[in-house]
């Protein structure tokens, strides 16, 4: 369409449209995330209880935090959960996705299949992995029915080794998105530049490992995105699979700053753990998203 | 009220399918009784509400013993959109009716004469600054002991008075190749249990300890020793307690897998909905060494201050309603739990039922009616909850006795406070 | 677009060979198997009566079938003091989730196309502080959050979590989008521009009509967290409360009898929906639209 009438105004219209698309969504995010954020930090240095309220009381809500034993036991378990949580996870899904792309009759059962967990809310299926990893009633049980005596499966039990059962429920319920993302980006990839690689000789696994997972980039950073904010937004999971238990042995950053701000009455102290939670996740994603926007800048 | 515009459009929206809109003259309540048997004792409130010309519109949020529900409430309040009434346990309502958002009741509750009705130790939660803000609706005690009566038979043993009988019936019962005691391993189970520990040394240990949270009470030597007969308990329960829903522990001493289970009244519903009969098939029994005393919590339904003089109207009939004694009768004989008034009749109630009644009687005269700390009537949520710590920790093995468990208790509760 | 998602033309170029094959189905197997296995659980168990339950026969198939937790759980349950079961429930959760979705992915999609069609300074910091908002615990917003919403006069309304949802879905709406919009080739938007196509133009004929891919993974992505979201819902739900607030009406009970049979029936039940959608939507993960794009 060539414009006629309003040339001049058609242009300049032109050049602000983009800008004025995407303002909105600007706006909106300005208030509700870093205003908010503000809001918490804010928040953090008063004696808020159960309302928040503005009197100011200085560093004592982190010094208290600090001294909390729970406090470390969540840093320590998000540091666990979520490094085996988005590495498994993106290798399941990666894997699968490219095994998923080979051809494979009855694809399209097996990609429901691997796709629902995301679709059942924790609520109810935390009680149904609960079960099967009981060892008085799931699986270790079903193995000594089978005759298998010597089988022991009580992670759940254990408090040293509760956090990796998350870690099975959470792999469980995301891996699948995680394939169907890199699903989405094998389907997008030229199969030209594939065959010409295969002219040149490449094997399959050179292939993989040289032009399509780097082709896969932009698909990793949402893999990662996504992963890692399930595993910093880890609530429901925590609270269905072990109720923060065996006694307060699976505690995660999450469920301690629920419990502070909403059912302990300590909004200051949930603040202030808010705070640190952001501080760290700041620290960790802003030099990854930096270094990833940046070169393809 | 703010927000009635967009109230409107989305009520008129939905109207079809939800109870839609909340006239002045109804009662908007957010409450936690969501499923089962509890919510159809609720619905009794709702029609008796409704004869008298006043509608009902639930708002009903579930989870955590109603935790879910207390966040929801923070955001209606803070959102200038305050339900009309809601439910509301012990501290709670301390706190918001310090905060300036309860209406008084107080004219109904001198007409009705709550103050005679109402054992004092519940008037401390329903009343604030001297002027009545919440009407309760029941109490339930927490100390109780259900036993399965074939396996107590089967020690040949009468039903434990003291902690050295428990011991040994415990003891018989492991011998006998059951386990002795149902538990789940959740932190407010476990708190429930040492409640009745705790109360066992005494109605005055109990009221300086978790009440005035006397720090000489909560790490001295009286502690220590319940906190060893705690770890002592821990070895009376099988390997896979730790996270175990009550209900299934219940299930458990109702199939005869286990002896006995320590938990409130409400743990007669499981018994009864599986078919078995108070005194035949299981025992009711206060907490060995406690009887006489009790310690309680009770569910009340506050009031949210209202400007619309018809919506206030709706308040107080609310209130009249909740404390109608047939209601309280009606209601907590489905719920398991016992009227908030004293001068309800038990005819209506099963054995387990009428000693509840005779005991909260008893203990409220004796003055040994206690607030239940493992269920928020003693202490402050701050502070319950870092009992609930310790107590956990301790039952999971991680103090090497009771002495090095109630100093890390005083150290808790100081922090917390 | 289905039929020819399956024509041959379209598949990988990469061949395998048959023992690779073999091992490649019996992994796709076992995970299949892996990822059942809880369904199985929850399956089994809303078909068995509550005693056989809390008996200790959790992993067992039923002795006596029964359905009647199912019936329970749809139409007869108590929710709340009143018995309706999860029925009522589904409209008020599809009301508001379809809104939020088709709103959340077509901004996103806007916004991909802007972020990388008509750059301009200063975009890559715009998205590197949208993504961030990915990052932000909802339990830390619910208080601001109830401000806004009440002075905005949408508490406990519809809209207002349909606002709530919008807000906090655009984040991921937009990295999708971006992302995908990134491997475009831009110089076909120059040449569309350059024959004088406008701006939204060039975004209806030429990006639309080759995202589908993407767009079934933001629909999948916000539907699913919508849907399944309890805390907003509960907050800002006002007396239209959605399903998830339902169902976990139906299976917290504090201090009463436990259905879990019941409460495995209403999971199923009320995940229906996103299985739906997952089922459908599976199938538009169309390989070769780009290519195909490229070369037509």
């Amino acid at each position: 369409m060539t414009a006629s009438t309003a040339p001049d105004f058609r242009t300049r219209l032109q050049d602000w449209l983009p800008k004025l698309v995407l303002a909105p969504s600007f706006a909106v995010t300005v208030l509700f995330v870093y205003g908010f954020i503000a809001f918490t930090v804010v928040l953090s240095f008063t004696g808020s209880k159960m309302l928040p309220n503005f009197k100011w009381v200085g560093w004592e809500n982190y010094a208290k935090l600090w001294a909390l034993p729970a406090w470390n036991t969540a840093i320590v378990n998000i540091a666990i959960f979520a490094t085996l949580y988005i590495v498994i996870c993106t290798a399941v899904g990666l894997m699968l996705a490219i095994f998923l792309d080979q051809k494979i009759r009855g694809e399209g059962v097996l990609r429901p299949i691997y796709l629902y967990p995301m679709a059942l809310s924790f609520i109810v299926t935390g009680t149904a992995w609960k079960w099967f990893l009981d060892p008085g009633i799931g699986l270790e049980k079903v193995m000594h029915l089978w005759g298998w005596e010597s089988f022991s499966f009580t992670w759940i039990k254990d408090g040293d080794m509760a956090i990796y059962t998350i870690v099975i429920a959470a792999v469980w319920q995301t891996s699948g998105f995680v394939m169907a993302m890199f699903l989405a980006g094998l389907r997008g990839i030229d199969n030209e530049i594939l065959k010409a690689a295969q002219i040149d000789g490449a094997s399959n696994w050179q292939l993989y490992r040289r032009i399509v997972i780097p082709l896969l980039r932009p698909a990793f950073l949402s893999a990662f995105v996504i992963l890692s904010h399930l595993a910093i937004k880890s609530y429901d999971l925590v609270v269905a699979l072990t109720g923060g238990g065996p006694g307060r042995a699976t505690e995660m950053p999450a469920t301690f700053m629920y419990s502070y701000t909403f059912t302990r009455n300590q909004m200051g102290i949930g603040a202030s753990s808010a705070v640190i939670m952001l501080m760290t996740i700041a620290a960790i994603m802003v030099p990854y998203l930096y270094a990833e926007l940046k070169e393809k800048a | 009220m703010r927000g009635i515009f967009g109230k409107t459009m989305t009520a008129a929206a939905v109207l079809a399918l939800t109870t839609g809109f909340a006239r002045a003259t109804d009662v908007e309540v957010l409450h936690w009784w969501t499923s089962g048997g509890e919510a159809a004792a609720l619905n009794v409130l709702k029609d008796n509400l409704a004869g008298g010309g006043t509608g009902w519109v639930d708002m009903p949020v579930a989870g955590g013993g109603g935790e879910a529900a207390m966040t929801a409430l923070r955001a209606r309040v803070t959102a200038g959109d305050s339900p009309t009434a809601v439910q509301m346990l012990g501290f709670d309502i301390q706190d918001w009716a310090a905060e300036g958002a309860l209406a008084d009741l107080t004219a109904t509750a001198q007409a009705e004469g709550w103050d005679k009705v109402v054992p004092a130790a519940l008037q401390k939660f329903s009343t604030y600054d001297g002027k009545w803000v919440a009407a309760p609706v029941n109490v339930h005690s927490t100390n109780w002991v259900w036993i399965n009566k074939a396996a107590l038979d089967a020690t040949g043993l009468p039903a434990p008075t003291t902690w050295d009988e428990l011991v040994a019936v415990l003891d018989k019962m492991k011998e006998n190749g059951i386990t002795p005691l149902a538990h789940g391993g959740q932190p407010w189970q476990e708190a429930t249990v040492f409640d009745g520990i705790v109360l066992s040394m005494g109605g005055d240990f109990y009221q300086k300890a978790f009440v005035d949270l006397d720090p000489a009470a909560l790490g001295g030597e009286q502690m220590a020793t319940a906190f060893d007969h705690l770890i002592k308990l821990r070895s009376y329960v099988d390997d896979n307690f730790s996270g175990r829903d009550w209900n299934l522990a219940s299930a458990m001493v109702i199939n005869g897998e286990a002896g006995m289970q320590m938990m409130g009244d409400w743990a007669k519903g499981e018994f009864l909905k599986a078919g078995k009969v108070p005194g035949t098939d299981f025992v009711c029994i206060r907490f060995p060494g406690t009887q006489g005393a009790v310690t309680f919590n009770s569910d009340q339904f506050a009031m949210f201050n209202q400007t619309d003089p018809a919506a206030q109207e709706a308040q107080v009939n609310m209130a009249k309603a909740i404390m109608d004694p047939a209601f309280q009768s009606a209601f907590n004989v489905v719920k398991g739990s016992v009227p908030a008034r004293t001068d309800v009749s038990n005819e209506a109630f099963d054995d387990c039922g009428k000693k509840g009644m005779a005991d909260l009687a008893e203990a409220s005269t004796a003055g040994t009616l206690f607030g239940s700390m493992a269920h928020g009537h003693a202490a402050p949520a701050s502070v319950k909850n870092a009992t609930y710590d310790v107590i956990t920790a301790a039952f999971n093995g991680e103090y090497a006795d009771g002495k090095a468990a109630a100093a890390a208790l005083a150290e808790a509760v100081a922090a917390a406070q | 677009m289905a039929a020819q998602s399956h024509g041959v033309t379209q598949d990988t170029a990469v061949s395998t060979g048959r023992v690779t094959r073999a091992l490649i189905y019996l992994l796709l197997l076992l995970f299949a198997l892996f990822y059942l296995l809880p369904l199985y659980v929850m399956g089994i168990n809303s078909v068995k009566p509550l005693a056989e339950i809390t008996g200790g026969n959790m992993m067992a198939l039923p002795e006596v079938w029964t359905l009647e937790p199912w019936r329970s759980a749809w139409s007869t349950a108590q929710i709340g003091v009143e018995p309706t079961g999860l029925k009522p429930y589904f409209l008020n959760s599809i009301l508001m989730v379809a809104p939020a979705v088709a709103i959340s992915t077509i901004v996103g999609a806007l916004n991909g196309y802007v972020l990388t069609k008509w750059r301009f300074r200063g975009d890559t910091w715009v998205f590197g502080l949208m993504l961030f908002s990915c990052f932000i615990p909802f339990q830390i917003v619910l208080i601001p959050m109830a401000v806004v919403l009440g002075t905005l006069g949408l508490a406990g309304s519809v809209p207002g979590l349909i606002l709530v949802h919008v807000v906090y879905g655009i984040g991921f709406t937009t990295l999708y989008f971006r992302n995908y919009y990134a491997a475009f080739p831009t110089e076909l938007v120059r040449a569309a521009q350059i024959d004088g196509a406008g701006f939204f133009q060039i975004f209806w004929r030429i990006l639309l009509p080759v995202s589908g891919p993407i767009a079934v993974v933001s629909v999948i992505w916000q539907f699913t967290n919508i849907w399944n979201d309890f805390l907003f819902g509960a907050s800002f739900g006002g007396t239209s409360q959605p399903m998830t607030v339902a169902l976990n009406n139906l299976v917290q009970s504090s201090t009463g009898v436990k259905e879990y049979n019941v409460h495995f029936a209403g999971a199923i039940l009320a995940a229906l929906p996103t299985l739906f959608v997952y089922i459908v939507a599976g199938r538009y993960f169309v390989r070769g639209l780009m290519a195909g794009s490229v070369k037509g």
